[in-house]
């Protein structure tokens, strides 16, 4: 049953037949497994890996920037308050506790640098316990989750061999 | 001018040829006619090839080939088959299978001798077998019996001059997997009458119902048989150019000497990568390997579903369909296929007599693309 969720991960347009025919299951057994994972969040929603700066130009595509928080941690909650605060923002696409100088690591999506810096200096650094930040932004991104930017390799196989 | 050499003027150029000139020509071809990893060789294995470049591995190795890499090729032949070499005598590194074919083929025989090839095979036994100074003598095999070799049908056609018989399990083109019982079978006959085997196994680790059987493991078999394998099938590195062979002490000496030779060594970078291949890309193995199930499965119940009888692959990457409710031949069908619906296919006939009424697909090619193959070859039967 994993082997369905690890061809998902990848692949989420997957029908439920090819799948089923893929891992020898009947159809029945394989919808009713994806339902259940449903019901239960063990699959949250199924989306598109999208290449942004192939629709909107390097130029116009949304800034990404990793931002290092360092925290206080407070006494029965440690950091985890503050990076639920944190999170609930639109603008933070993820965060999390890491070892290392900084304790929390955000990576803030805004339409241009401006408005990172701006939620940066306005929100994230101005809430309680939040000591100081780095700010790095993305200046291009070649591997995001598993998935390469870059063109695909060329297929150098002869149409017809032995 | 004089003659040029017989045996090899009279041996046909392979019928796949055509197939490639035609599809090559074309433009949009969905080719199943491939007979190679639609995968590029893993990344790791692929930095180790740059490392040892960049490092200056430019030279000659031993003949033999690296010890780290005999090493482990013997060590995981005993591991995964319990099939016993000596990395230092009775194992040496070629350049691919096609190398070790015709090196063992060459040590084994004599002028004249006859070995066995049970058909439909891959399409260099039997040339290899006459560049070799031998006589290649076809057994049929049949679709019925899931393209098992017949011990009883191989026995009927030895004659005193029989040496050997050469077989490949799993098998191009039939994506069959020889059952324990029949490579017994073979073994009981060899011993029978003095015969040696050659074995080749290069699509070992592309099997997806129960694991492989090395021959070279099967009770009386060591003594007498040449096991071949390689890396372009299992790890995608088909342009590497690197194999093995493993063979008793006395064969396997004089497959070095005849490589020593002639070959002189397999390329250094490509013995570092297939090291780190071995040390290093189970895992890569294994995701491909698993790739090529789904997508077999897929596509033997396309094909089926479309009313093309499948006999179930249990091994390397072909799918070998009867096209016979077609009414066609294999040669017109392919060609048919390719210049109606411009999907390639290789005609069973030019892997032997049994493969008529057959044509090979190729699974090694990405899923959507298998799903419109199967969608144009629905097309092209209808319209027949
Ligand atoms: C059955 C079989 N043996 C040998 C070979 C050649 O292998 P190599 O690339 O190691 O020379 C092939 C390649 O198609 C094959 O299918």
């Amino acid at each position: 049953m994993r082997e369905i969720l690890e061809l998902l991960e990848k692949d989420s347009t997957l029908s439920h037949t090819t799948l089923a025919t893929m891992t020898g299951r009947s159809v029945a057994e394989v919808s009713a497994q994806v339902e259940a994972w449903e019901k239960a969040g063990v699959i949250r929603r199924y989306k598109a890996v999208v290449d942004w700066e192939k629709v909107d130009g390097a130029d116009a595509t949304e800034v990404t920037a990793f931002i290092d928080v360092a925290v206080t941690p407070a006494r029965g909650v440690g950091f985890d308050d503050v990076a639920e605060r944190l999170s609930r923002f639109a603008e933070v696409r993820s965060c999390y506790l890491v070892s290392g100088g900084h304790d929390l690591r955000c990576t803030v999506v805004g339409p241009n640098i401006r408005a990172v810096s701006d939620f940066v200096s306005r929100k994230l650094s101005t809430i309680d316990r939040v000591q100081a930040t780095a700010t790095h932004f993305v200046l291009k991104t070649h591997k995001q989750d598993g998935d390469s930017f870059t063109d695909p390799e060329p297929d150098h196989r002869l149409p017809v061999t032995p | 001018m004089k003659a040029l050499n017989t045996t090899i003027s009279e041996t046909p150029p392979s019928g796949i040829r055509r197939f490639f000139d035609i599809a090559a020509e074309m433009e949009d071809v969905i080719s199943l006619g491939v007979g190679e990893p639609d995968f590029v060789t893993p990344w790791r294995i692929r930095e180790a090839g740059i490392y040892a470049l960049e490092h200056g591995y430019t030279t000659y190795t031993s003949n033999a080939g690296l010890a780290e890499l005999r090493q482990l090729i013997c060590a995981q032949l005993a591991e995964r088959y319990a099939a016993e070499y000596a990395w230092d005598t009775e194992c040496l590194i070629t350049t691919g299978v096609s190398e070790g074919l015709d090196l063992a083929l060459r040590v084994l025989l004599n002028p004249g001798d006859e070995v066995i090839v049970p058909e439909p095979c891959y399409v260099a036994y039997e040339p290899c077998v006459a560049f070799a100074g031998g006589t290649p003598v076809r057994v049929p095999t049949r679709w019925e019996d899931g393209f098992a070799v017949d011990p009883a049908v191989v026995e009927a056609a030895i004659t005193p001059r029989t040496k050997a018989i050469l077989i490949g399990s799993p098998a191009n083109p039939t994506g069959a997997v020889q059952p324990r019982a029949a490579l017994e079978g073979l073994v009981r006959l060899a011993e029978k009458h003095d015969l040696y085997l050659v074995s080749d196994e290069i699509y070992d680790r592309l099997t997806y119902d129960g694991t492989h059987t090395c021959l070279g493991a099967v009770p009386g078999a060591r003594e007498r048989t040449v096991v071949l394998g390689g890396f372009s099938k299992a790890q995608a590195m088909t342009g590497w150019r690197v194999g093995w062979i493993c063979a008793p002490q006395a064969v396997a000496e004089l497959c070095v000497r005849v490589h020593q030779y002639t070959m002189l060594c397999a390329p250094h970078v490509s013995q570092l990568a297939a090291i780190e291949a071995l040390r290093e890309a189970d895992g890569d193995v294994e995701d491909m390997v698993a790739d090529y199930d789904r997508r077999r499965r897929v596509f033997v119940k396309g094909l089926r579903e479309i009313g093309l009888d499948c006999p179930e692959p249990g091994g390397a990457f072909y799918a070998f369909p009867s096209i016979r409710s077609s009414g066609l031949d294999s040669e017109t069908f392919a060609e048919r296929l390719l210049k109606a619906e411009s999907v390639a296919v290789v005609p069973g006939n030019v892997f032997g007599p049994s493969g008529e009424g057959h044509i090979r697909c190729s699974y090694a090619t990405a899923l959507p693309q298998l799903e419109e193959a199967l969608v144009r070859i629905d097309r092209f039967l209808t319209g027949l």
